[in-house]
């Protein structure tokens, strides 16, 4: 099977890591793995501030990299979710202006082809054991859009719980926003630094070294609300746990 | 809405108060996470929740989209039952109107049971310059009242307020309103509730007019429905000569089948109880029971407009259950006050901008007050999608657009102070659209990447006021794969 790797423009640019574990993984499982260099960001960032109409651009720029592809790949739920749960919405406000039918036809192929990473290979891989390593205690931080955008369910958790040497531990509020949310981030900043403290709260109270999540843009709120706290924990995200082995084990 | 919100700051600075406070957090954590839990088992309990929440949806949209017929449906019944019907544009007119009708009975005080449509036009501050004294009668309300407060909260309008607190507010303010506290009050809860109980019988029963909300208004029989935990209400409805009931235009359900699903959704997602404990019902007068007159007025106050928004509308559906302040980790942190309106929490980030207008620094902000994570439509009994709403209005701030404003379609222009980020994002779409362009300031990034401060100026501060940016990698992923063809594995996969 071929898949896009979309990476996303956070991952990409800040946490080339993560792509390179996904790369690692999918191969290992005999996936072959192309990153279309065309591709950029999915827009949510625009849409979710209130621009649509300059997310619109890059949705259509989206679908004429992606649209080729049997099944695009993405570490990010929130991304996916973008893609997933909102660009038919743009497609139905586009058409509600009275603009027709376009945005909505140009945006339809790649919408029920993109995956997160753990939807992949649950549902399509049919894997929960993927041969993984990572001897080390384990706080899952399931994500929001992850969570009741795409709706991810235990997946992600499975897959931890098969990982040989990973002792995963409950994490307190899990469903609890970690106080990311884009731009709200900078918006409202007092309260998002106090929902990050939180988290990052109930993070340590687990006693765990690792708090592992699907998205890294979460992650880096949640490592930098860390750091600063001096907590020790560090974030990891899922596909770096998922790619470790015994051969090649992440730190 | 209310005058007593009006000059209010914007959310982010409105909440700073909240967040820095430890005891309101406390006071909210523990309130807002309890009943959470609660909820979550009572609608666990019911196996057509799912089903449940689809028919509130619909009975809802279907009420809204024919909500003229039903209106005039309503009136005639009501007028039928021996009620009258006053009809009030704006909270001006519902002001007038019940003064004029407070007035005419000859009466200087009235009771209240909990109505936030009153609270919303701010008739106990239209009476008061009339020289009508209202005296709240429901606890909560009666706690914010007697601490000269706001309420924070839908369904606990004082839950910012502990129980020392509220022993503090009983012992030093029932004295001025009537009946003092008793002497040496505690604060246990049966001490509360004994002191609040004596205090206000004596209102219930001197009081000749009563003024309340409704939850519901059945259109086929005119009647209104009012769902609480203490009687109170019950108390208010029935004892006065003259009733005066204060109700939004979204209230109506078409028939008392149509109530069937709201009486099971509303108790579980409000306070976690199978149900209510009281749940009165009034349709009209009747001779030797009751009130002897009965005043409905039908507010609009910006309904209207916000149903001919095709996106924003289905804020009209909320039932004023609470379940989502309940759930909302921003509502948990900020507090109500906050939110600058009666409606507080994500329903009133929503409500607010829309029946008030975008206009204000404070209702241009509400959209922005959620981390749009989407706890509150989860649990929302008539699947009010928030989070869709917040970013609608989000894009009506920002970049103006189509609105109906006091029944005139019109173009809103775009609110001020967002000309930077405007800016911002359009040169973000451009680099994106460009993958060279992104590419090129990736590599700028990386290669400046040792010269990155900790601290960041400007907007960048309020990022790096608490938590750390992560390092620039040396290298971007694509540069990365380009260089490698993917890695060891990916060879001659690059396109």
């Amino acid at each position: 099977m071929r898949v896009a790797l979309f990476l996303t423009c956070v991952n990409d640019t800040l946490y080339p890591d993560t792509g390179r574990a996904v790369v690692k993984l999918l191969t290992r499982l005999g996936v072959e793995v192309d990153f279309p260099m065309a591709q950029t960001c999915c827009g949510q960032a625009h849409y979710n501030t209130g621009y649509r109409h300059e997310a619109e651009p890059l949705a259509r720029h989206f679908s004429d990299v992606f649209g080729e592809y049997e099944a695009i790949v993405t570490p990010s739920g929130s991304c996916g979710a973008m893609v997933r749960e909102l660009y038919p919405r743009m497609g139905e406000r586009a058409r509600a202006e009275g603009r027709g039918d376009t945005l909505a036809a140009t945006l339809a192929p790649v919408v029920p082809k993109t995956y997160e990473l753990t939807e992949f290979l649950v549902d399509v891989l049919g894997v929960t054991e993927v041969g993984a390593y990572y001897p080390h205690t384990v706080t899952y931080h399931p994500t929001c859009h992850g969570l009741r955008g795409l709706g991810l369910g235990d997946r992600p958790r499975r897959l931890l719980q098969a990982v040989k040497g990973l002792e995963l531990r409950e994490l307190p509020g899990a469903d609890e926003c970690c106080g990311f949310g884009g731009t709200f981030a900078l918006k409202n900043s007092d309260v998002s630094a106090a929902m990050g403290a939180d988290k990052v709260r109930n993070a340590e109270s687990t006693g765990a070294e690792v708090l592992c999540a699907a998205d890294n843009s979460c992650l880096m709120h949640i490592g930098g609300t860390m750091t600063r706290l001096r907590t020790g924990m560090r974030p990891v995200h899922i596909a770096e746990i998922l790619a470790s082995t015994e051969a090649e084990p992440a730190l | 809405m209310s005058g007593t919100f009006v000059g209010m700051p914007a959310f982010p600075k409105a909440a700073q108060e909240a967040v820095g406070n430890p005891t309101l957090r406390a006071n909210l954590r523990h309130a807002t996470h309890t009943i959470r839990a609660k909820r979550a088992a009572a609608v666990a309990e019911v196996s057509d929740w799912a089903a449940l929440r689809e028919a509130g949806k619909q009975i809802k949209d279907h009420t809204l989209r024919h909500l003229d017929r039903y209106l005039v449906q309503l009136e005639e019944s009501v007028t039928a039952a021996g009620g009258t019907v006053h009809w009030a544009a704006d909270a001006d007119e519902a002001n007038r109107i019940v003064t004029r009708l407070v007035k005419e009975t000859g009466e200087s005080e009235v009771v209240k049971v909990k109505s936030m449509a009153t609270q919303e036009i701010g008739l106990n501050e239209a009476l008061e310059a009339e020289g009508i004294r209202a005296y709240e009668t429901d606890l909560a309300e009666l706690i914010v009242q007697l601490g000269k407060d706001r309420p924070s909260h839908i369904l606990v309008p004082a839950i910012h307020r502990n129980r020392g607190e509220i022993r503090d507010i009983f012992a030093a303010e029932m004295s001025e309103w009537g009946r003092p506290a008793p002497e040496g009050l505690t604060d246990t809860p049966a001490e509360l509730a004994e002191a609040a109980r004596l205090h206000l019988r004596e209102k219930f029963l001197r009081a000749r007019v009563g003024v309340s909300g409704a939850n519901f208004m059945v259109a086929e029989t005119g009647t209104l429905v009012v769902v609480e935990s203490e009687g109170n209400g019950r108390m208010c409805l029935t004892l006065p000569e003259t009733l005066i009931s204060v109700v939004g235009i979204e209230k109506i359900v078409p028939t008392w089948r149509d109530l069937e699903v709201f009486l099971q959704t509303l108790p579980r997602s409000s306070t976690a109880e199978r149900m209510n404990p009281y749940t009165s019902t009034w349709t009209g007068t009747t001779d030797g029971d009751g009130p002897r007159t009965f005043h409905l007025v039908l507010l609009d106050n910006g309904r209207t407009d916000t149903l001919a928004d095709e996106v924003g509308r289905q804020a009209l559906r909320c039932i004023r259950c609470s379940a989502c302040l309940n759930v909302c980790p921003v509502y948990e942190r900020a507090g109500g006050h906050a939110y600058g309106s009666v409606y507080p929490g994500p329903i009133g980030a929503i409500l607010s901008p829309q029946l008030r207008g975008t206009g204000s620094e404070i209702d241009a902000s509400l959209p922005y007050a959620s981390s749009l994570c989407g706890a509150c439509y989860e649990v929302c009994p008539v699947a009010i999608d928030i989070p869709e709403v917040l970013v609608h209005l989000r894009e009506r701030v920002v970049q103006g657009g189509p609105v109906t404003l006091e029944g005139n379609r019109t173009v809103l222009k775009p609110a001020k102070g967002h000309a930077a980020e405007r800016a911002a994002m359009r040169a973000a779409r451009w680099a994106f659209a460009r993958p060279g362009a992104l590419r090129a300031g990736q590599r700028l990034a990386s290669r400046t990447r040792r010269l990155h401060p900790r601290t960041l100026p400007g907007p960048g501060r309020a990022w790096s006021g608490s938590r750390d940016l992560p390092p620039v990698p040396a290298e971007p992923f694509r540069d990365w794969w380009q260089r490698t063809n993917g890695g060891d594995a990916g060879e001659g996969r690059a396109k």
